[in-house]
């Protein structure tokens, strides 16, 4: 298959990008998006000039480093998938395929197709986690938990926090990735103790960032890779407003 | 001001939510006022009597008017947040999402046809209703002649006469059907009473209250409109 890219290049944060179109030509149906971008750079670096930055690591859906803006769509077409699971039998021979970063003022362009996604890091940090010693492996079933707030909650917790939410939302908002986190914890026994301050302070640090208001366009859950529902921002609306109701 | 209801994107998502609810609670009573005129001028005439300038119906009046300009105050706060939020630099490419309705994002357009709409309605019917009664007046020239301040059906009557009206009015009607499918099921959401299971059912409603509201207020243009095509009233 041959295609005609066009990607976003930019030298570093402080330059204005553009895009620029490359050529990719005898690439196998079977061959993964990053893996053609891969063939690209190989032939980039073999012509002597600067190959394409795109994050990526696990390249099994897993780990949330990679992202890419494809045709529209973040993480390409198909749902429920990440960019390093998009395959290029997904396009049609002669494709013009249209690759950009992750737009979001809370997620700045570091190169090319690279984006800062410490933002999210730092919504972490402000209480995405759980006050308990960490050391030895407690019993597994020390404490019952129901069969439907595990799945609940691992629902939840399946967000590798890539940033497609926000990226695609078009206010800029990162609700589904606090609301996942919230959620994936306040289902838990363990997180409920902490669960308004946890609301509370991700939300906070959530707005501090810059990042949007959700308006429910419903276009995160969308294109989010792992399926994440907006009933978990419901649980988290349900969760902060009662913290602050209880101030 | 230190307040989560304008401080933070939840509380200013609620307060949105709060003063739609009463809004579309609002609309529904004027809807069904409405209705009456079909069946007796009579009847609709006694309503408008009832909400002149009584102090309750001024009062009414006032915390309506609260509720609008919050409700737009806040959407213009929330989307100049949202814009600011997206980045100087946007997309070349977009595509449509999938289950992502037009509506949902375009709430703000949708919205802004509505405030003229209204402003259109409130010079046709307040300005010479109400208003007429608070600056001491009983009556007020209309198309040529005299209407009291309280004869509701007679401003109907001239309004849906002309077809230009009876169009503007249908297109303000429709953008509120629009309005209304996202924003009554959204409120839900952003008040936290929403799940998978009720996604699809508060949809569902949301899309049964638009459609009543879009045909409850329509009927009323279109019957007086046919009335004064073959000059029955």
């Amino acid at each position: 298959m041959n295609f005609t890219l066009k990607i976003w290049r930019q030298k570093d944060a402080k330059s204005k990008g553009a895009f620029e179109t490359y050529k990719v030509t005898d690439i196998s149906a079977d061959t993964s998006f990053l893996e053609m971008l891969d063939i690209l750079n190989n032939n980039l670096v073999h012509e002597g000039k600067e190959p394409v930055a795109f994050d990526h690591d696990c390249r099994e859906g897993i780990c949330g480093m990679c992202s890419l803006h494809i045709n529209g769509l973040a993480h390409g077409p198909g749902q429920a998938a990440t960019t390093c699971q998009i395959y290029m039998r997904k396009f049609k021979d002669g494709d013009t395929i249209t690759i950009e970063p992750w737009r979001s003022a809370a997620f700045p362009v570091i190169k090319d197709l690279v984006v800062n996604r410490g933002a999210y890091d730092q919504i972490l940090q402000a209480g995405g986690y759980v006050s308990v010693r960490t050391n030895s492996v407690p019993d597994a079933n020390a404490i019952p938990i129901s069969k439907i707030d595990a799945d609940e909650s691992m629902d939840a917790a399946a967000c590798i926090g890539c940033g497609a939410c926000a990226a695609t939302c078009k206010n800029g908002s990162a609700m589904l990735f606090v609301a996942a986190r919230v959620s994936s914890l306040a289902k838990l026994p363990q997180g409920r103790v902490e669960g308004a301050r946890r609301a509370k302070a991700m939300v906070a640090k959530m707005d501090e960032l810059g990042f949007g208001n959700c308006t429910n366009t419903g276009a995160c859950q969308a294109e989010c890779p792992k399926g994440i529902s907006i009933a978990h921002i419901a649980r988290l609306n349900r969760e902060f407003l009662a913290a602050k109701i209880q101030d | 001001m230190n307040c989560f209801l304008y401080n933070s994107s939840v509380g200013k998502k609620l307060v949105m939510s709060i003063s739609g609810c009463a809004l579309v609670l609002f609309i529904i009573f004027h809807m069904s006022m409405n209705i009456t005129a079909i069946f007796s001028a009579e009847a609709y005439n006694m309503i408008c009597e009832l909400l002149g300038a009584n102090w309750y119906a001024l009062v009414a009046t006032l915390g309506l008017a609260a509720l609008v300009v919050v409700h737009i105050g806040y959407a213009l706060l929330l989307t100049w947040n949202n814009y600011r939020a997206r980045g100087t630099q946007r997309y070349a490419v977009t595509a449509k999402e999938p289950g992502v309705t037009w509506a949902s994002k375009n709430m703000l357009v949708l919205g802004f046809i509505v405030l003229v709409g209204l402003l259109l309605h409130l010079s046709h019917f307040w300005a010479k209703m109400q208003l007429v009664e608070l600056l001491g007046g009983h009556e007020s020239m209309v198309g040529g002649q005299l209407i009291a301040a309280t004869d509701g059906a007679a401003l109907i009557q001239y309004t849906f006469s002309k077809w230009y009206n009876v169009v503007l009015y249908l297109v303000w009607f429709v953008a509120l059907w629009f309005h209304l499918t996202h924003g009554v099921w959204s409120m839900f959401q952003t008040a936290g009473f929403a799940n998978d299971t009720w996604y699809p059912r508060l949809k569902c409603i949301a899309n049964i209250i638009a459609t009543l509201i879009f045909l409850g207020f329509a009927v009323v243009v279109v019957v007086f409109f046919a009335k004064a095509q073959c000059g029955c009233f």
